[in-house]
């Protein structure tokens, strides 16, 4: 599968015949499921540092790389750098992809241990917390997460079609997430076109009315929890004014000053965009051609989506205003008893993803959202591993990821060195696995295999000038290589 | 010793993925766009054209020495205008996860901590730069991003040191070494 080639330790001594003996050994087989960043940092780190382990990777769609495929903006390709470092761990000789599975559904985890020394779930939080108010099921109110998917391509969101006839969305939360919505539904099409975003979005969004969206927090400026390159850009985006009211953020420069430094950076720039009137310098020019607008709008909590009369569509959405007991991070948002009713035909419910339970065999904590852990060595089940958002919560950039992916490779290595996992059993690993997926009638789609589909969606985007044009339809890509 | 141009962009590669690198010329196929963009971005004109490079010797060369997570101390050489990122990935250094975005200013993992008297004659900060390296574990008063730091002659011999990640606190342990 794939160019393999001699691979070996850079840096240290080619193996060679010493090297081949020892590969006779017992090799310890490690199965990870889930092949986002917090799959492949795994792989990553037990295969530079353990010369025997082979690392089965299983994924439940065809295509690999979880978020940052489905995930991350369509405009922000640098950050998708990173799936040249997991195409390389996948190309690896002690490495396989196995897209198609749906652990939980095609084999169990119970399956999985007895294939495989040690199992790390890194299957990632593939749901969204809901707010739990009446209205959040009108036509109109979309949770961010599937908004996302349906312009990145997922599969289970095609069919979303989002309203975008109105004028004015609002996007309940202040994370990353809320901030990438927002730029979507606000980015000049001519820098959207560019990009992977599928043609069917980009085709919705060239129709949009929506020239106005607030991002609504229930708590203060401080407690923001998107980053400052995140709001630069927003800020910065070309024929799109920002709107930050200046009476929001008195007093925060001073309530700052001994800060740690990315807070105080980013309330400071918070400060002076709102501080920079219409038609002074740098935003003059920004101003006079921005049909747009966004703004940010804090301590307010949903409390009810607002039906049209006929009842059937979202119209604006309840807030309760609140104050602030306590400070910094863990100040928490008290209703005041006072209501305010905001405008709006589209809302975005971006107040975080969420982790399901896997497999009964799994523990579970659902008040976390998370698989109990501790370095990621699953609480009550030896042999279990998790990395990752599963591991963490749903939160943490790719980075966060990789290191906390480091982490629990680190307690498997540890595992195998301390002879807590027994591998003197052999595991057949895939061989074992394959067979039961064969009697369920699953197909497993190899790395080469996405290979295929990765070259021919490169090929539809380059007519129009993209870096790829998604296939979104599971069937087709499976056609295409021949399932 | 400067690699030629195509071997240049095989090289493309983030330090992470050396253990990796196979003979096989698919290991280059998709060259990160990455680097190319970062030259521009940090105007890092290249002081060379690719003949004279070719003619460097090894004196014009600038020695950086590279202290790792567990301690361990890397040294390799650059060339003058070669970013931090540049000299991990062509020396293939052996530091974990360094350069992820490949110099795109997207992930922060190209951290590096300088001492006082370099840190200071280091070009400007960036917004952009600060912005990232906002997000970088174990901050410190000294610390810039090695994808935006170009060698200079005056570099010769510095120390710098990568951060701890709150994940490499414990021991590391790499059953690599004793197969
Ligand atoms: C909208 C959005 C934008 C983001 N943008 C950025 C950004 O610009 N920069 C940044 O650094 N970080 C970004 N992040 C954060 C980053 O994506 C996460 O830190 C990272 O993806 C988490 O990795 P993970 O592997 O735990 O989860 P995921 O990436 O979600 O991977 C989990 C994988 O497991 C698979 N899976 C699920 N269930 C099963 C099953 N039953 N069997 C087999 N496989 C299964 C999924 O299909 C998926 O491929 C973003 C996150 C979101 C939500
Ligand atoms: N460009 C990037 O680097 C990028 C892009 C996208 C995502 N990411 C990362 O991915 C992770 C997930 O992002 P995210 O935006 O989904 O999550 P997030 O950062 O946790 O933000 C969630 C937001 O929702 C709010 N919220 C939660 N529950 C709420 C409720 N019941 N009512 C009202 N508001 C509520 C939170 O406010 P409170 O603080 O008051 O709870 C917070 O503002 C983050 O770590 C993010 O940085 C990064
Ligand atoms: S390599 Fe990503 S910011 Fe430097």
């Amino acid at each position: 599968m794939g160019p393999g080639g001699a691979c070996w330790r850079g840096g240290g001594v080619p193996g060679g015949f010493k090297r081949w003996l020892s590969s006779q050994a017992r090799a310890p087989r490690v199965c990870v499921v889930g092949s986002g960043p917090a799959g492949f940092y795994t792989a990553q780190h037990i295969l530079k540092h353990h010369d025997l382990a082979r690392v089965d990777i299983y994924e439940k769609l065809p295509v690999p790389f979880g978020l940052v495929r489905f995930g991350v903006a369509p405009d922000h390709p640098e950050v998708k750098n990173v799936i040249n470092t997991f195409t390389h761990t996948a190309r690896s000789d002690r490495c396989a992809y196995y897209g198609n599975v749906t652990v939980g559904r095609d084999v169990t985890v119970g399956e999985l241990q007895q294939a495989y020394h040690a199992v790390v779930l890194s299957y990632g939080a593939e749901d969204n917390r809901v707010l739990g108010i009446p209205g959040e099921n009108l036509s109109g109110v979309y949770s961010a997460r599937a908004f996302v998917g349906w312009y990145n391509g997922l599969p289970e969101n095609q069919d979303l079609k989002p309203d975008l006839s109105c004028e004015t969305a609002l996007i309940l939360g202040h994370g990353n997430v809320a901030l990438d919505v927002a730029r979507i539904l606000l980015s000049p099409l001519d820098l959207l076109r560019k990009t992977d975003i599928t043609d069917s979005s980009l085709a919705a969004l060239a129709c949009s009315k929506v020239k106005r969206v607030w991002l609504v927090g229930r708590r203060g400026p401080l407690q923001v929890a998107f980053t400052i390159k995140e709001l630069r850009e927003m800020i910065n985006l070309p024929g799109a004014r920002p709107v930050l009211d200046p009476a929001d953020f008195a007093g925060l420069g001073n309530a700052v000053k001994d800060a740690p430094r990315p807070r105080k950076r980013l309330t400071e720039l918070m400060i002076k965009t709102a501080s920079e009137k219409p038609g002074e310098k740098t935003v003059a020019a920004q101003v006079a051609a921005a049909a747009r607008e966004w703004g940010l709008r804090f301590q307010r909590s949903p409390q009810e989506v607002l039906p049209t009369a006929d009842g059937r569509r979202a119209r604006g959405v309840r807030m309760a205003l609140t104050q602030l007991e306590g400070s910094g991070d863990s100040a928490k948002a008290v209703p005041t008893g006072d209501v305010e009713e905001l405008e709006c035909g589209l809302v975005l419910s971006s107040i975080g993803y969420q982790s399901l339970p896997l497999d009964p065999a799994v523990p579970f904590d659902p008040q976390r959202g998370i698989i109990p852990n501790s370095s990621g060595r699953v609480e009550g089940a030896p042999g279990l591993y998790c990395s990752g958002w599963v591991k963490r919560g749903p939160t943490g950039v790719i980075i966060t990821t990789m290191n906390d992916s480091f982490d629990t490779a680190q307690s498997v290595l540890e595992d195998l060195q301390a002879g807590v996992l027994d591998v003197s059993a052999s595991r057949e690993g895939f061989g074992a696995v394959g067979s039961i997926l064969r009697s369920r009638g699953v197909r497993p789609v190899s790395f080469s295999d996405w290979e295929k589909i990765d070259a021919a969606e490169v090929a539809r985007g380059k007519a129009a000038g993209k870096p790829r044009e998604k296939i979104v339809d599971p069937e087709e890509m499976l056609q295409l290589i021949g399932h | 010793m400067a690699a030629p141009g195509p071997l240049r962009l095989l090289r493309a590669a983030a330090a992470a993925r050396r253990w990796l690198l196979s003979a096989s010329p698919a290991a280059g196929a998709r060259p990160g766009r990455g680097r190319a963009a970062a030259a521009v971005a940090v105007g890092a004109a290249r002081p060379f054209g690719l003949s004279a490079r070719a003619a460097l010797s090894s004196e014009d060369k600038i020695t950086v020495h590279f202290i790792n997570r567990d301690g361990d101390k890397l040294t390799a050489k650059g060339k003058p205008g070669d970013s931090l990122l540049d000299v991990v990935v062509d020396n293939n250094l052996d530091i974990d996860g360094f350069g992820a975005c490949e110099g795109t200013l997207a992930c922060s993992t190209c951290h590096l901590i300088f001492e006082d008297h370099i840190f200071e004659k280091l070009d400007a900060i960036t917004d952009e730069e600060m912005d990232m390296l906002d997000l970088a574990y174990g901050l410190t008063e000294t610390s810039r991003l090695g994808c935006q730091i170009c060698l200079k002659k005056s570099m010769n011999d510095m120390t710098v040191r990568v951060p701890e990640a709150v994940a490499d606190a414990r021991q590391s342990i790499d059953m690599s070494k004793n197969s």
